[in-house]
Order: C-alpha cells, then structure tokens, then sequence
C-alpha cells in the first residue's frame, strides 16, 4: 500500500509538473463551458432585420411595431424597392426581410388575405429557420389579438409547451455534451498517453521489472486520472448551475455515481489506446480521431441520433458517450431516477467491464 | 542449485510464433562474478534477458535465479534483482532526490531506509549541487551513474545491466566500469550485455550468442586462446561470421 501510494505521488508530480496537461486538464472544462455556454448558441437576439412596407397604414405599422418590440429582432432600416433587397443582404447585416404587399389593410379586411414575405438569409440554415419561426409566431399572436371579438365558428388553438427546457435554452443542451466529451477526454486521452509516456521513456520497463504488480502500475496511473475527472465534473455542475442557472432535477448523488462509472469507461478504453499505440503521438491520435471526433458527432449531443442515416445510428450505439448523454439530461433536465435510466446504466456498466476485461488480456499478452 | 551459482540456466528456448529467439542457451553464473552477455544485435540477448528477469516467459527450458524459478516465483526473482536499461530509465521531470525516493518506495524500502541509502549516495557520487535538479537537466553520464545507482538501492544479490554504456564517451564509460567493479567487490553479481568488445575484456567471464545460440562461453583470455586471436573483438568477428 505504501508502495502504491508513492506511485500514486509520483503521478501528481508529472501532472502538475506538465503545463500542457495541466491546461488539458484545467483550463479546457472551463473555456469550454464558458464558450458553449456564451458564444455559442442557437438562441437569437437582437437579430437585424429590415421592412419594406408598401402599403404604410395602421396595420402594417402596427405588426412592425410588434416585432421591433420584441427582444428577438432590431429593425434595422426601412427599405423602399425591392431591387435593394440583394445590396441589404450583401452587406450581411440584416437576416431577414419583412415585405408588406401595397393596400396590406384594406386586403385584409375586404378579402380576408393579405400578403407578407419573410426572406431570410439562409447562409445559416439554423438561424433562417429560426428566424422565420420566430416571425411567424409572432404574427399569429397578432393575429389572434385581432381576432378576439371575432366569432369563428370553430377553430383549433394549438397550446405549444416546451417542457424541460421551457426557455429553450441551448446552454441546457450543452453541457451535458461538453461535460461528456471533457470527461472522456481527460480519462481516456490523458491516460493513455501518459501510460505510452512510461512505455516510450523505459520506465515501464523498469516498473515492470519491480516488484510492484503489473495491475498496481495500471490502477496507479489511473487513480490520479480518476480523482481529477471527478473534480472536473464538480466543476462542470458547478459551474453550469451558478453561471448559466441550469437546474438539476434529479439527484446528484445519482448524478456522481453515473459520473464516475462514465470516467471509468473512458479510462477502460484509454488503457486499451495504450495497450495499442508505442508512442505518446500515436496514443493522442488514436484517442483524438478514435474517440473524440464519434463522441462529438455520433453521441446525440450536437446532431440528434433520430435524424442520422441508419447506418450512423447503429455505430451510435456502441458509443459510450451517446448513453451517458442520455442519463445526463435524464437526471438534469427531467430529474428522473435510476427507474427510468436503468437501461443505459446497464449498457455503461457492460461496456466498462467489456473495455476493461480486453485491456487487461492486452496488456498480459504484451508481457508474455 | 549449486550454493555458488546464482544463475543456473538449462535449455532455455523463447518462440515467437515460428521464429526461435533464444534456442536452448544453457550457462551458470557465479556469485560475485561480472558476467558479460555479447552478441550481435538481433541475436537473442535482451529477449533471454528478459526471460531471466521475470518479464518473460519462456517457451521451455529450465532457468533458476538467485534461487528462484523463471516460471513460477516472478515476484520473488523481481525483488532480489535491479535492472538498469540501455535507456536509463529515470523520470526527467522529478529531481534527483524524487527519483531515489520513488524507486527505493517501488522496492519497499522504508523512509528511514531510503534516506540513509540516499545520503551515501550523495556523499559517494558527489550529488550535492544537483539533488533537488530535474533529473531532465543532467548530462547523459550523469543519468547513467544515478540509474545505476538507483538500481541498487534495494541491494540486489544481482543486477542485470542492458547496453548500460550506450551513447557515453569513453572517459564516463571507464567511470562506470569503475562503480561495476566498486558493486561487484561488494558481493553483487553483475549481468551486462554490450556491444563494446572492450568492455567484455572487464568480464570475469563472457558469453557470446549467435542466431539465438550461445555459441562461446568462458573467460576473455581463454576465449582469446581458443579463437587464437588478440582481442575480443576478433574472437566476435570470427564467431559471428561463422
């Protein structure tokens, strides 16, 4: 034991001797989340947005005048002919235009149908949509305004609510994928190149030729990895609820416990990297192409898993990362327990010991 | 076991698939003895070294060190051994000091232990300017005393030295040979493979292996006698052309 601990000590030495592996290990949960959290985001705000209005009466001032008070969209200026539409694009301002046809009122109300044109920019297909959305709801609000004292004979009101997210806030979406995707990359990266370290330096050889058990020299240079994956998902949680005001829903003892078993899934397949790879380069390229880019896009967290080609829905599946996603949000958004997560806990719980049982045979045939 | 021999090897044969690495190599080593394992790069030298040191199995054979089985009692030969790598193997990013603590810990030394043993290292080797120095920093010769030293923290009855002077000039490589020969005056049997026919003249006793056999093996000056050559280095030649 006291042998374990030295090693143990060791370790911290290299890593916190390391700036590089420090940042890895410190500054990128942070940066990430800030940036997931801040920069990027699929809200919209304050979107610039210009009008030709044709007609200029009460009604089409007054649906101007509703979307300009909105927190969505700036009118950003009035244009008089359509030919300036493309130059109002060009300039890449503006996202959208609003064009009311001539006479807009006396349409409405003579022929019951008056014509707007939403054209929107749709460079960025995700924000075009989005904007239209956002207009057209906007409209049929006014809509229904107007048509208060009206009597319809009948009419189908859709009430819309968003549960769980119900502000849509894309923060909500991201952390647990960025939570994901930094936990496995410390476990997983971090540790196998710092076992392909020991191989590429001869300490291993040393190591091994100590009277230290070969599993101790693995479950040593683990722990360190275990215990600082632990604190980064801390971080993670903490910081997700006292910056962006996520709420967690369900239990964070859960939460831990479904953390550490998706640490050491990653750690399971970072040992197996290392088994695999006889340089430090070769076991970051491995972890980086073989593991972080399928986790990015294949675990459900940026592109959902329903709209994939169904090839890339089965390789989804062995993915670790795609279950733990799912207990993420499952435990943060909904807060629902170990009841209704049981089957991916299941499928993490098969998948570490699978990972960790073919790592071990590995590494024993390597010594033979 | 004869109670002078600390090594006794019979046939011992490693195959790798249909490749024989080390086929059927039978020799003893004595005690106190520095023992020199020649041969030319390929011929089987470090995979029977490191059958002997615990991190092999063999694929038959018979091979005893310090008393222990190769086959069964790995974990005992491992704590009765110290091995120093063609690449001095030491942690570039821990201190002089930081590395004999880890090792003499690996070994199970306690902390009163390993600090004795790392004041008379300090003292003997002139260590004080660079004990608490990044181990990173140092020059080559330096590295390879600390490695050798460090190996023989837990006072192995043998030690086994891969390619130990590989990539140091010739003044640090006297230097070491000197502190082989302080280490075997104190009773601890030397294991050395190299490439550098001078050393094996230091031998007590040399070994040459060839295409996975040992082809020679007895005392420099005999060997000499036996080829009819001058030096090692011929009777290497010689034997390694066939």
């Amino acid at each position: 034991m006291k042998q374990f601990l030295g090693f143990i000590k060791k370790e911290f030495y290299h890593i916190f001797r390391d700036r590089r592996s420090l940042f890895i290990l410190f500054g990128m949960p942070i940066a990430q989340i800030l940036l997931f959290g801040f920069a990027i985001t699929n809200e919209i705000n304050n979107v610039d947005i210009a009008v030709i209005d044709l007609s200029k009466d009460a009604t089409t001032k007054e649906i101007i005048q509703k979307i300009a008070a909105s927190k969505y969209f700036t009118i950003n200026q009035f244009l008089d002919r359509d030919a300036d539409i493309e130059t109002a694009f060009q300039k890449g301002k503006i996202k959208a235009v609003l064009h009311f046809e001539k006479d807009f009122s006396r349409k409405l109300i003579k022929e019951n149908n008056a014509n707007l044109q939403i054209i929107t920019d749709a460079t960025d297909p995700n924000t075009a949509n989005t904007v239209t959305n956002y207009i057209t709801s906007i409209l049929q609000n006014y809509q229904q305004e107007q048509n208060k004292d009206v009597q319809v004979s009948y009419q189908i009101i859709p009430q819309t609510r968003m549960v769980y997210n119900p502000e849509l806030k894309s923060v909500y979406m991201f952390v647990p994928g960025v939570m994901t995707i930094i936990l496995m990359l410390v476990s997983a990266m971090m540790t196998s190149i710092s076992i392909t370290r020991e191989k590429e330096l001869g300490t291993m050889e040393i190591l091994l030729v100590s009277p230290l058990k070969p599993v101790l020299v693995i479950v040593g240079k683990v722990v360190p990895y275990i215990f600082l994956s632990v604190i980064n998902a801390i971080v993670i949680v903490a910081l997700s609820i006292f910056i962006f005001k996520m709420p967690v829903q369900g239990s964070l003892f859960l939460l831990g416990v479904e953390s550490v078993l998706f640490i050491i899934t990653s750690l399971a397949l970072g040992i197996l990297i290392s088994t695999i790879s006889s340089t430090q380069q070769t076991a970051m390229m491995i972890s980086l192409i073989g593991l972080m880019l399928p986790t990015i896009l294949l675990s459900g967290f940026i592109f959902p898993i329903t709209s994939m080609p169904l090839p890339l829905q089965i390789i989804s599946n062995i993915i670790p990362a795609r279950w733990f996603i799912v207990i993420l949000k499952g435990i943060m958004l909904k807060g629902v327990g170990l009841s209704f997560l049981w089957k991916e806990t299941v499928i993490l719980v098969v998948m570490a010991i699978f990972f960790l049982v073919l790592s071990v045979k590995k590494y024993k045939i390597r010594l033979a | 076991m004869k109670s002078d021999n600390i090594i006794e090897v019979e046939n011992l044969t490693k195959i790798f698939g249909d490749f024989t690495a080390v086929n059927a190599i039978t020799f003893t080593v004595k005690k106190g003895e520095i023992f020199g394992f020649l041969g030319a790069n390929g011929a089987g030298k470090t995979t029977a070294m490191k059958m002997l040191i615990g991190i092999s199995k063999p694929s038959s054979g018979k091979a005893i060190v310090a008393g222990f089985d190769v086959f069964s009692q790995t974990e005992d030969i491992k704590r009765n051994i110290g091995y120093m790598s063609q690449k001095f193997a030491l942690y570039d990013d821990l201190t002089v000091k930081e590395n004999i603590n880890f090792f003499g810990g690996i070994y199970g030394l306690s902390k009163k232990q390993i600090t004795e043993k790392r004041q008379q290292l300090v003292k003997e080797l002139g260590l004080e300017s660079i004990v608490n120095t990044l181990v990173g920093s140092l020059p080559l010769g330096w590295k390879q005393k600390i490695s050798f030293s460090v190996s023989l923290l837990h006072e192995p009855k043998i030690v086994f030295l891969d390619e130990p002077t590989g990539g140091v000039d010739p003044i640090t490589r006297r230097q070491f040979w000197e502190m082989i020969y302080q280490a075997s005056n104190r009773g601890t049997t030397i294991f050395v493979t190299t490439h550098y026919m001078d050393e094996a003249e230091y031998c007590d006793r040399v070994s040459i292996m060839v295409d996975g056999k040992m082809e020679a093996l007895d005392t420099p000056k005999k060997l000499k006698q036996q080829f009819e050559v001058d030096t090692m280095n011929d009777v290497f030649l010689k034997l390694a052309r066939g």
